[in-house]
């Protein structure tokens, strides 16, 4: 029996598959491998696998990570292709391996947020959002579980956060806390509407390009 | 991707359903495509890619050299006012395309409720409605499915209607169209010539007169059309296509599994039933070949799921072997077989009980009416004693839920008819208290009643609905019989089925209605979410359109039907005589038990293979 974790890449059409259906098309390329996932017992058997830090819908990421076992033991070598040969397109796994490092170790994800300007970027918005992300605190609205409203101080969840203007759009790359709790960068944008509002962006594409540890090192 | 689709995604309900991309979606590079084809579905994506003609055409089209078929489904209202809020026209899935890039419109329509989402789908693409409007050859827009056996009520919004099977023909247009974009032919002169196909009807090559009563009185084919059009099967069903690599949606459909087609037609004859008597002749498919199928399907899609799909599973003779066939392969990889329908005198426990492996959730049985005159009526072969032996035998086998389904308003259905219904439930109830071996898991038992809508193409085309009222009586009446709290009733709401019944038998004065409920704002009507009755209502007064003229009239029999110009291959002499055999409640046996001379056979060269 191995524990066995996949890295896979999630973008184009494929970042508008949700969570649960994600699950279920693994599950339907799983059979191409020649590998026995170890599956639930009960009236309905289905396979276990579960996704580490779920991407929200719309957002593509290079990083993805799907843990699973198998009853056989195996470095996972070789599966990977038989993996993409049944992916929908904009879903593509890089590596196979064996699941070593435990998730808690998992404690940041940098990504690319770029806010549209449809209109071009007003005059100095970059450095009046630096200033606003420098702020000690940082309170937005967000909803929780309970569908209820509730004030959360996103600042210190924001490790460090760096701008750039270009043609159209203010490209963001920001390194945030991953769990516990975990910040999705798409709430950037809720800041900006908070505090400055003249100068929300039009649309917001995210990116996650990177998954690190407590040192900041690629979390595998 | 489409910037204008990327902003609007976030918005919407189920993006995943707008962006395509799936596994086996087919990509074709444009410089080697002369033919571009639209396949339109006019309902959701996850209505549209469960249905099996679909993918089958859809293979048959792409597996053409030239020819690029891709798919277009109806958005859901977000969607829908996204899109035309962003100025963004009705693209394809495939290349993201708009339709109007596209050679060919092809709607596959197989409920009348759909219909007002055809005009939707044309005007979200910026195609005028009217054919008449669409003087070129591009695109053309074409029709095809069960509901087109009437296309009457969309005649003036549709180019051509392809009758029946389309494996063949639906190659043949499409060779034909080539030919006439190659050779510069008018739309008229292509349309003459498309009329000369086998199974090939084109509207505007008909005209329609009118009595003073409103019925038909006489139907003039011009141009060489043929007075009748006969629907086209496929022979053989061990040489037709079956579309082993087939899409894998990325997000859950309706029939989220492989549809494994075992035969096509239906030796029972129920009267009431459009599919058992359009779909024939009966023609099976080698089970071995369907084993065979299943397999490649299984490992190619990755569905753990099969559905062993048709009009009467229990009645494909081999299905035992089948079943047999595929155990092995089923266990190893965790797949599930799954019937569609059962019926209560000929299916097996035995059979049902390895299909299960071990889950046992619910049965479904379709009795359709309360007494055994009634099912003699509408020749519904089951007998009382049969059903409460399956359900004995399910019960005592560990089953605790049965689902009954009965139509209300049949034809010469009375009270005592519909009291009926709650004492089979009584008895159901009553076999689970003598069969079941641990009571205190207790019992489920559901009874749905739909409303009748009698068909075109039928026994009972001639037959009135009855009323919305005396509906909605029998309904109370029913609603008040069945006490048990045990048996859960359900009933279909009442308002869809009348425009179901005035759609299904209408004519062309019935394209006024319908341009101007959409116009009114119909779309999706087939969804209670975007239903109106008080719509459809509106658009009859403004049309001077009576309802019950359609809906509540019973035929006589030189009355010309305003589709008469359509066969299924089975005659309206057989029909006929069928029509009369019920109204003195004589039953018809089955075509194993020997041949009741339908017509369909001639459709085969003479004898089907029953």
């Amino acid at each position: 029996m191995s524990k066995l974790r996949l890295l896979f890449v999630k973008e184009k059409q494929a970042s508008y598959i949700s969570h649960l259906d994600l699950i279920r098309t693994f599950q339907r390329a799983f059979p191409r491998t020649d590998l026995e996932i170890k599956h639930s017992q009960g009236y309905h058997p289905h396979p276990i696998m579960s996704i580490v830090l779920p991407l929200p819908v719309g957002q593509s990421s290079d990083c993805e990570l799907l843990d699973f076992e198998v009853t056989q033991d195996t470095d996972g070598s070789g599966i990977v292709e038989h993996l993409n040969t049944g992916m929908p397109n904009g879903l593509r796994v890089l590596e196979c391996y064996e699941a070593r490092r435990p998730i808690r170790e998992l404690v940041y994800l940098r990504a690319i947020v770029e806010l549209e300007y449809d209109n071009g970027v007003p005059e100095g918005a970059v450095g009046q959002l630096r200033e606003l992300f420098a702020r000690q605190n940082l309170v937005i609205q967000k909803r929780t579980k309970r569908k209820e409203l509730a004030d959360v101080d996103i600042a210190p969840m924001i490790r460090r956060i760096e701008l750039t203007e270009g043609e159209g759009l203010i490209r963001t790359d920001v390194t945030v806390q991953a769990q516990n709790p975990g910040l999705n960068p798409q709430l950037l944008g809720k800041a900006i509407e908070r505090y400055l509002p003249e100068l929300t962006p039009d649309f917001i594409r995210v990116r996650r390009t990177a998954i690190l540890d407590a040192e900041e090192k690629d979390f595998r | 991707m489409d910037k204008r689709l990327e902003r609007i995604l976030p918005r919407v309900q189920k993006p995943a359903r707008y962006v395509g991309g799936e596994y086996n979606a087919v990509m074709k590079d444009l410089s080697g495509v002369d033919t571009r084809i639209a396949f339109c579905f006019p309902d959701t994506y996850e209505i549209g890619m469960s249905n099996l003609g679909m993918r089958i055409l859809y293979g048959v089209m792409n597996n053409m050299d030239g020819v690029w078929c891709e798919r277009v489904y109806a958005p859901w209202g977000d969607m829908e006012q996204e899109m035309r809020r962003a100025g963004m026209p009705l693209f394809a899935l495939e290349s993201g395309d708009p339709i109007t890039k596209f050679d060919i419109v092809a709607f596959s329509v197989g409920y009348e409720m759909a219909f007002p989402s055809i005009l939707n789908m044309l005007d979200l693409a910026d195609i005028p409605i009217h054919s008449a409007e669409r003087r070129e050859l591009t695109p053309l827009v074409i029709a095809g499915g069960t509901a087109m056996y009437n296309a009457e009520p969309i005649a003036d919004f549709i180019d051509l209607v392809s009758l029946g099977e389309g494996e063949e023909i639906t190659v043949e247009l499409v060779e034909l169209h080539r030919q006439a974009r190659r050779e510069g032919w008018t739309k008229a002169e292509f349309l003459r010539r498309a009329a000369r196909l086998p199974g090939i009807y084109v509207p505007s090559l008909y005209e329609v007169n009118y009595n003073d009563d409103g019925t038909v009185c006489e139907i003039i084919p011009h141009d060489g059309a043929p007075r009748v059009v006969t629907k086209r099967i496929v022979r053989d069903m061990d040489k037709s296509y079956f579309p082993v690599k087939t899409i894998v949606p990325s997000t859950e459909i309706v029939q989220d599994r492989i549809m494994l087609e075992l035969f096509r037609g239906c030796i029972r004859g129920c009267r009431f039933c459009q599919a058992g008597y359009v779909y024939r002749p009966v023609r099976n498919r080698s089970w071995d070949l369907c084993a065979k199928y299943g397999v490649e399907a299984c490992n190619d899609s990755g569905y753990q799921e099969v559905t062993l799909s048709s009009l009467s599973t229990s009645d494909y003779p081999p299905l035992t072997e089948l079943c047999d066939e595929l155990e092995e392969f089923c266990a190893q990889r965790h797949v599930n077989l799954s019937l569609p329908s059962l019926r209560a005198d000929n299916f097996s426990m035995n059979l049902m009980q390895r299909l299960a492996r071990g889950r046992k959730t619910g049965l479904t049985f379709a009795p359709e009416a309360g007494t055994q005159r009634l099912r003699d009526v509408i020749n519904k072969n089951v007998t009382l004693e049969e059903l409460l032996r399956s359900c004995h035998t399910a019960f005592a086998g560990g089953y605790n839920a049965v689902k009954l389904y009965f139509m209300l308003g049949l034809p010469t259905e009375t009270d005592e008819d519909v009291l009926g219904i709650a004492d089979i439930a009584a008895r159901v109830m009553h076999e689970w208290r003598e069969a079941a071996p641990n009571k205190n898991r207790g019992v489920r038992i559901t009874v749905s009643t739909s409303w009748f809508v009698p068909k075109p193409h039928t026994a009972f085309q001639w037959e009135p609905q009855i009323t919305r009222e005396e509906y909605e009586r029998r309904v109370k009446l029913l609603r008040e019989a069945i006490r048990t709290k045990t048996v859960t009733y359900n009933w279909h709401d009442s308002a869809t089925s009348v425009i179901e019944a005035v759609l299904a038998r209408g004519d062309r004065k019935l394209c006024k209605v319908l341009e101007t409920v959409w116009r009114k704002g119909a779309t999706l009507d087939a969804w209670e979410e975007y239903f109106s009755y008080e719509r459809w209502q509106e658009a009859f007064a403004e049309c001077g359109v009576d309802p019950a003229f359609y809906a509540n009239r019973r035929r006589e029999k030189d009355e010309i039907m305003p589709w008469s110009m359509i066969s299924s291959g089975v005659t309206e002499a057989y029909l006929w005589r069928e029509y009369e055999r019920s109204r003195a409640a004589v039953t018809t046996p089955d075509c194993r038990t020997h041949c009741n001379g339908c017509g369909a056979n001639l459709l085969v060269g003479g004898k089907c293979d029953v």
